[in-house]
């Protein structure tokens, strides 16, 4: 079976520090202003019986992805191991991408007009480092990457022990971010 | 409700997204007028040949290329990484809807320009071919007699074609739910319709075509109102997500600019002012004409931006 590359989020351990945004910056030259992973915290209840979720989002690298289908030029492809990539070359900046996009991953770099997103470091998967950037800044290793397709991959035994959801998965996308409940 | 906070402007929390402003809401408006320009004076060739006509009616299929191509230049315009434009027309992509629209446009260019130039009275063509050279000229001018009625038809279906797609490019984004409805397509239709002869009003045309061309603008205006109402009444019975898109415009932050420009100025009023002349028996003046073209834009500037503040996340993630 061929690699599909997936990543798996802890909400029970992020503490959301935005070491992942940071680290993402740092590894990916990511441009000012912009950020191509982001914290987000829910909380619901009232005071003082509340309760809150933190999670590190970016990117959900759906196996079918909408970016991909509105992209008139080819540029948004799925690259190695599934993995949803802007081939910048390719990029009108139309933005049909942005618009279509239900999780706001994506955003115009403005020094080069073209889109960005979350590559899930596959220049590091594909070369041998077994981690993404945001991955390894981690303070409580709440995030895992890995091949979902291999059984005995950590991503696949999480999701295999541990209860998870995908973010808006009535639209279909087959997002391939899991969070951890 | 949960309250739900970010480290960015991330567009799902905060409706911020902003990324299409005027520059599409004019391609639009102005794809849709071209369209509807394309549709009438096709099917005036098709089913009303050898009529004559006055000059200005025999020359408006000239105003498709000139207006597409300022349209074109919006949508150019609107581009962010404008070298790569280019690129739309190396490849095709069938599940594109913004592709399909690119080579669409690119085929009504010749069609819309050998159409005008069969359509144009000889003496103005017989004055024009000193620009063109003769041979040239020559050959134009056989296509014209040979194949007007095959381009009346092309130009039919490539208008149809040009004035659903600006619906459909908006209709096929599932992450917008304003936009995901399959209203959107004959609602540009029929208002890019309306626009296109609304413009032909603005031209000097004779007394006859103008109650032709009036009373037909009229009855699109009318179509106009009864998609609005089916793609307001799928809203509303949709997911909650869909019916907080249609509150945008029932006390929500469009309702003054939609039901003022698009419904009251550009609808509702042309309506009244057809049914006025059509009573008192007066050749339709201009004033509707260009309130239909002021609604017709409205409506697409207003769907654009009112669209892009929608999203699927009314209740985010975890349940």
């Amino acid at each position: 079976m061929s690699r599909r590359w997936a990543m798996v989020v802890d909400t029970r351990t992020c503490v959301g520090c935005s070491a992942c945004v940071i680290g993402c910056k740092t590894e990916n030259d990511v441009p000012e202003g912009h950020t191509r992973d982001w914290i987000t915290t829910e909380t619901r209840g009232s005071f003082p019986e509340l309760r809150m979720t933190i999670r590190s989002e970016r990117c959900n690298q759906c196996a079918d992805a909408p970016c991909v289908r509105a992209c008139p030029t080819g540029s948004s492809h799925y690259g190695p191991g599934g993995i949803v990539l802007v081939n910048s070359d390719k990029c009108s900046g139309c933005k049909a991408c942005i618009v279509a996009c239900p999780y706001g991953a994506r955003f115009v770099d403005p020094r080069t007009g073209t889109v960005d997103k979350c590559t899930l470091c596959v220049h590091r998967l594909e070369n041998g480092i077994p981690t993404t950037s945001c991955q390894e800044v981690c303070p409580t290793a709440s995030i895992v990457v890995g091949d979902v397709g291999d059984p005995a991959s950590e991503v696949s035994r999480l999701l295999a022990t541990r209860e998870y959801e995908t973010l808006q998965p009535e639209l279909g996308t087959e997002p391939r971010l899991y969070y951890l409940k | 409700m949960p309250e739900t906070t970010s480290t960015r402007a991330n567009p799902m929390i905060d409706p911020t997204m902003h990324v299409w402003h005027a520059e599409v809401a004019l391609y639009l408006f102005l794809g849709g007028l071209v369209a509807g320009v394309m549709v009438l004076v096709a099917a005036r060739r098709l089913l009303r040949p050898g009529i004559p006509t006055s000059r200005a009616l025999a020359l408006v299929p000239w105003s498709v290329p000139v207006l597409l191509t300022l349209g074109m230049l919006f949508l150019w315009l609107d581009l962010e990484n404008r070298w790569n434009a280019l690129r739309f027309y190396l490849i095709f992509r069938i599940a594109t809807p913004m592709s399909w629209g690119a080579w669409i446009l690119l085929l009504v260019y010749p069609v819309s320009l050998l159409f005008a130039w069969g359509e144009t009275p000889e003496e103005l063509r017989a004055r024009w071919t000193r620009f063109l050279g003769r041979r040239l000229a020559a050959r134009l001018d056989a296509w014209a007699s040979a194949g007007q009625r095959p381009l009346a038809v092309a130009q039919l279906g490539l208008g149809i074609l040009l004035g659903v797609y600006t619906g459909i490019l908006l209709g096929t984004f599932a992450a917008r739910p304003l936009w995901n409805s399959a209203a959107l397509g004959p609602l540009f239709l029929v208002s890019g319709l309306s626009t296109g002869a609304a413009f032909m009003l603005l031209q000097g045309l004779w007394p006859r075509e103008r109650e032709q061309l009036s009373r037909l603008d009229m009855g699109l205006v009318g179509l106009e109102i009864v998609i609005l109402g089916l793609w307001f009444a799928a809203l509303a019975s949709g997911s909650a997500h869909s019916q907080a898109a249609a509150r945008l415009f029932f006390g929500g932050a469009y309702t003054a600019a939609f039901w003022t420009l698009v419904v009251a100025l550009g609808l509702a009023t042309p309506l009244w002012a057809g049914w006025l002349e059509r009573r008192h028996g007066a050749i339709p003046g201009r004033a509707a004409a260009v309130l239909v073209l002021v609604g017709g834009l409205a409506l697409r500037w207003i769907v654009v931006d009112a669209g892009q503040t929608t999203a699927q996340v009314l209740q985010l993630g975890m349940r």
